[in-house]
């Protein structure tokens, strides 16, 4: 996997929360270029571990002077968001993989329609940059807790097609009057809490919106959780997941080779078997279907944690 | 008339299947004379289908008009051939909001041609119904000339623009919503294979 060495050039503070880190090639050379959506993994070494998790970029696809992601404090997390907020000064050297995109737009949406809940927000940051330049119509809905906590309110423009939802205001989004009487070719994009996409889904489905038509992306990072064991079936080698830990960390720091991309149990890369389960596959991710997951046959390292007496996994 | 079975063949030819109601949602639907039998089943198996749709018959038989007629409550549109259906349905499909679902029934190349009008005026594949009924004649590109010759029933054939004899290729497009003819004797010019009748 490709991966780049850059300079924290500036950090700041976008909410109490959030913080926007400005990073930028050590020798001043142009970054390849992305497209709105995209976003970078981000390598936090501490000690012995390596975590690693997938922030969207902020900033403008078509400009490589740079790359902005923005990191909400997660004091609950399992340490990547904490990394990012206690341990990362501007002059420091990271190390992060090349963009990559999950989450695209469909260009040959005649309108999309952008829904971000909280710092949902992050991935249509760029895509706004390329929208405005590809002169598409859109409109934007932003709902936040509170005006204190829209850390992206501030990179916003002042727009009449840019909408915000203040639920601490009273104005809370209404997903049936933002979705009903859209024109055709119409794209709904979400990106927010699990509840969110959910309901953006249902109602689209309501309103007989095709499924080609409605995307989402999920901004998770591993959760935490209970440590646990897990078996390699080819070696025997038992390993020990931590508690602020992914399986896909564990795999990594005891150099069982298993491939990835996004980290945030969307793609679908780290996808790994399992030839004995003895408990409760924890499953976190977005890629398996329900079936694949009742089945217990398979799970997503990067996101995925266990309960019970013995996890073996077909590597 | 009797459903035609195509013979299994590459992933970008189009297959049909059955229309299957989507309930009351705002729909367009479009059939020839053959087709206008797929969208009455599709009408006596929910009532409901009707209720906010637009229906276009091109070239109906007066029997089918009449019986389409009782069916449903709003006025049917009729069109004497595709060329005039065109400009009727993107018409309606100007006006159209998201949710609205397509039925189209019949040949196709007249399913073909409607498909890529929609796709053009923002519809997805995925809210439009294709059913199969009547001929398998084919609408075929000359990938040569780029020219449309309509009503294709044998393989090769002769392009009605450049003159170039074509074979009859399963690779459809959906953008154009036409299957690709190909010169059957580049390499060996006036060697040509015996003409065939198009198998579904």
């Amino acid at each position: 996997m490709k991966k780049l060495t850059l300079r924290v050039a500036e950090i700041t503070a976008l909410s109490p929360l959030v913080k926007r880190f400005r990073l930028i090639h050590p020798d001043g050379a142009p970054l390849p270029l992305f497209s709105g959506g995209a976003h970078i993994t981000v390598d936090m070494p501490e000690g012995d571990l390596i975590r690693r998790n997938s922030y969207s970029l902020v900033s403008n696809p078509y400009d490589g002077a740079g790359y902005e992601i923005a990191v909400r404090r997660e004091d609950r997390g399992r340490g990547g968001s904490l990394y990012m907020h206690t341990r990362v000064s501007e002059g420091d050297l990271l190390t992060v993989s090349a963009p990559k995109n999950l989450f695209q737009l469909d260009l040959r949406a005649r309108k999309h329609v952008l829904i971000a809940g909280g710092i949902g927000i992050t991935p249509f940051l760029s895509q706004l940059h390329q929208l405005d330049i590809l002169q598409q119509p859109y409109e934007l809905h932003y709902a936040a807790h509170s005006r204190s906590e829209a850390a992206g309110l501030t990179l916003l423009p002042d727009a009449p097609h840019i909408h915000l939802h203040i639920s601490e205001e009273g104005s809370r989004m209404d997903l049936g009057a933002i979705l009903d009487g859209q024109p055709l070719g119409s794209h709904v994009y979400t990106c927010g809490p699990d509840g969110l996409i959910r309901a953006v889904a249902d109602q689209a489905a309501r309103l007989n919106w095709p499924t080609s038509a409605i995307h989402s992306e999920a901004f998770t990072a591993p959760p935490p959780g209970e440590p646990f064991e897990v078996t390699i079936a080819s070696t025997g080698q038992h390993l020990r997941v931590g508690a602020d830990q992914s399986l896909l960390e564990a795999l990594e720091a005891a150099h069982v080779p298993v491939d990835y991309s996004c980290r945030g149990g969307a793609c679908g890369r780290c996808e790994t078997g399992v030839s004995a389960c003895n408990g409760q596959i924890l499953h976190h991710d977005h890629w398996l279907s329900p079936d694949e997951q009742a089945s217990q046959t398979k799970i997503m390292p990067c996101m995925s944690r266990f309960k019970g007496a013995r996890l073996e996994l077909d590597l | 008339m009797p459903t035609v079975e195509f013979s299994p063949s590459i992933d970008s030819r189009p297959t049909y299947a059955p229309l299957k109601s989507h309930g009351s949602a705002p729909a367009i639907m479009v059939a020839d004379t053959a087709g206008a039998d797929a969208l009455l089943d599709l009408m006596a198996s929910d009532s409901a289908v009707t209720d906010k749709a637009q229906i276009v018959l091109i070239a109906p038989a007066s029997d089918k008009l009449a019986r389409m007629d009782l069916m449903v409550k709003t006025p049917v549109h009729t069109t004497p051939d595709l060329d005039t259906a065109g400009p009727l349905v993107r018409q309606l499909l100007s006006t159209a909001r998201m949710g609205t679902q397509m039925y189209l029934a019949g040949s196709e190349g007249m399913m073909g041609a409607l498909c890529a009008l929609a796709t053009a005026c923002g519809l997805p594949m995925d809210a439009i119904q294709t059913e199969h009924r009547g001929t398998a004649a084919r609408r075929m590109q000359c990938v040569h000339c780029k020219g449309i010759t309509e009503d294709v029933t044998t393989d090769p054939f002769e392009c009605s623009h450049c003159g170039l004899t074509l074979f009859v290729r399963d690779h459809f497009s959906r953008r154009i919503g036409a299957f690709q003819g190909v010169c059957v004797d580049a390499e060996t010019p006036g060697l040509i294979p015996t003409t065939q009748e198009i198998r579904p």
